[in-house]
């Protein structure tokens, strides 16, 4: 892979999907001028978070006029965005598309849709039900949107199937005041998870959190890239809208893997074949939560 | 007791001076909004979100407010009078004296306070009158009324329903008070408020700590263990906290919830506010 990768750190308009589409316009010329050959939002970056009632009334199906128009844009720049998808039979999902060359490439339904403390996800959504790794020209990417990436096994499974990145849009609610260093302790835990999530997977870990307020919540930005390392490599800002952009290359990735070759020896199989007498275990099958 | 129970929260403040100072700026101005109105008692709490009021939103536009009645504690006004100073904005007085006294006569059971229920009516009749004075005057210079209750008061329902409590947006409603005491601190909110006895001044000689019956400190680390950590009385009792005190504040943290909540609505409709019609505040914004 080679891709030079734009995070768009953006304040999405809570409910106004047309605003928020005029501003993934600007956002796409920016990164045009900054010659990025993907551009990265954050988790339902056309609508906003705290949506409650009205997730059907901003929802779009994946052929509407609005998500086409960003489609298009996929000729000059590949791109993904978040929205909430209306499917052919009204459900809602909690959707990231990406697009390359006027098309529609790869769509990734949230899974793991958090109902518990502040979030209400699981009143609103269908969930998803696959982490499915998809070739681009720029590299072989999977999407965990937020909750998903705090789900060992989501990460695990793209790595599985030959992810060079992690793609992590987020809204994160951010909290916890009673914290050391220049972190809120959600914020830390992110900060944590990607790095772990980069260095023991051995791929690059993107995450493009959005900033803002919703009714007093506040999505804190500081989206990062961590390399194949760990190591934190690009970083926004907090609390602002902010654009980075960094180049993920092959060559870190086979540094790392090459060093300590954990892909090579995942033991996917032993994995496989445990899963399935775990699940069939009757001593566990209070722990084993089947959808 | 208090030597051997768990310490009150602690803050990080510096973290909490951004959040909080751009939770004002983000929630006033999305509304097309660029000023404040607050009330200031000459306490800690409302003279820490004048610091953050005029941080967010610049000194020019925040208007500090006293509003005295003729018995109220001269310190009070004088303390309130230091804390606008110190945070550099305009500061106004309003006397209640002659409104609260109008409507006493009307009312001769409330004309002095010398039983405890008329003492807390009263008390509740200044803290309306504040808010409705308040009100007016945010309407005046098309601003907002900054809330000044925090979370301990908030959990212990220490605060007058429609009168101190009420405001647009408050920005330190999740701030115990312990976390208020070390953030004003940090902002510079003048030694003589912050080292003030804690008192509603609803009457002379009143401080929060003699009717609340414990201190803050005691109160702030409880709650925090109840609230924060969710532990069950066993686990609090064994945190060295009594059985009474853990019932007393319990009690008081469950009765009060119906001032934390928007009023009943009897449900008739399919889509009822706030239970099953439900839409952010910032909807649009």
């Amino acid at each position: 892979m080679n891709c030079r990768l734009a995070i768009c750190q953006t304040n999405p308009k809570l409910g106004v999907v047309a605003d928020n589409l005029q501003s993934h316009h600007q956002w796409l010329d920016r990164c045009l001028e900054q010659k990025a050959d993907f551009a990265l939002f954050p988790e339902l970056s056309l609508t906003g978070y705290i949506l409650r009632d009205l997730t059907s009334d901003v929802a779009l199906a994946l052929d509407s006029p609005q998500v086409s128009e960003l489609v298009a844009r996929s000729k000059d720049i590949s791109l993904a965005f978040g929205f909430v998808e209306h499917s052919l039979d009204h459900r809602f999902y909690n959707s990231f598309v990406f697009a390359e060359d006027g098309v529609i490439k790869h769509v990734h339904r949230k899974v793991h849709l958090p109902d518990y403390g502040i979030f209400e996800e699981g009143r609103y959504f269908a969930a998803g039900n696959n982490f499915t790794t998809f070739e681009s020209k720029h590299g072989r990417f999977g999407f965990l949107i937020c909750e998903d990436a705090w789900h060992l096994s989501s990460a695990w499974l793209h790595f599985l199937q030959g992810a060079d990145a992690l793609l992590v849009p987020v809204a994160s609610p951010s909290r916890g005041i009673e914290t050391d260093g220049e972190h809120l302790a959600s914020q830390k835990s992110w900060h944590e998870l990607c790095a772990a999530q980069a260095k023991f997977l051995q791929t690059w870990v993107v995450r493009c959190n959005r900033v803002g307020y919703e009714d007093g919540v506040l999505f804190d930005g500081e989206s990062a890239i961590n390399a194949p390392t760990g190591e934190v490599v690009a970083a926004a800002h907090h609390s602002e809208e902010d654009l980075v952009v960094y180049e993920l290359t092959s060559s870190a990735l086979k540094r790392a893997r090459v060093e300590t070759p954990l892909r090579r020896n995942a033991h996917a199989n032993l994995v496989r074949r445990q899963l399935a007498i775990i699940a069939n275990d009757p001593d566990l099958s209070g722990l084993i939560d089947d959808e | 007791m208090s030597s051997t129970i768990p310490q009150p929260p602690t803050c990080n403040i510096e973290l909490a001076e951004r959040v909080l100072i751009g939770f004002l700026k983000s929630e006033t101005q999305r509304i097309g909004m660029t000023k404040a109105v607050l009330g200031m008692s000459g306490g800690i709490d409302s003279a820490l979100v004048l610091e953050l009021a005029v941080r967010a939103l610049g000194p020019e536009n925040v208007l500090a407010i006293a509003l005295p009645y003729r018995e109220s504690d001269p310190l009070s006004l004088e303390l309130a009078q230091q804390g606008a100073s110190n945070a550099g904005c305009e500061f106004s007085v309003i006397d209640i004296s002659p409104l609260a006294d109008a409507y006493f006569e009307q009312h001769p059971q409330l004309a002095n306070g010398e039983t405890e229920a008329a003492r807390l009516r009263r008390g509740n009749v200044f803290s309306r009158l504040r808010m409705t004075a308040l009100y007016d005057q945010s309407a005046a210079v098309n601003g907002l009324v900054f809330g000044t209750s925090n979370k301990t008061e908030l959990l212990l329902g220490y605060g007058t329903q429609h009168g101190d409590m009420a405001s647009a947006i408050n920005p330190i409603g999740d701030l115990y008070k312990s976390q208020v005491v070390a953030l004003s601190r940090h902002l510079g909110v003048p030694s003589a408020i912050i080292d003030r006895p804690p008192s509603a001044d609803l009457w002379q000689g009143q401080t929060d700590e003699e009717e609340l019956g414990f201190s803050y400190d005691a109160i702030d680390a409880l709650l925090h263990a109840m609230v924060e950590q969710r532990l069950n009385r066993d686990a609090l009792v064994a945190l060295n906290f009594t059985p009474e005190f853990i019932d007393l504040i319990n009690l008081r943290v469950q009765r009060n919830q119906y001032k934390r909540r928007p009023p009943l609505i009897a449900k008739v409709t399919g889509r009822t506010i706030n239970l099953d019609y439900r839409y952010a505040r910032d909807w649009g914004t």
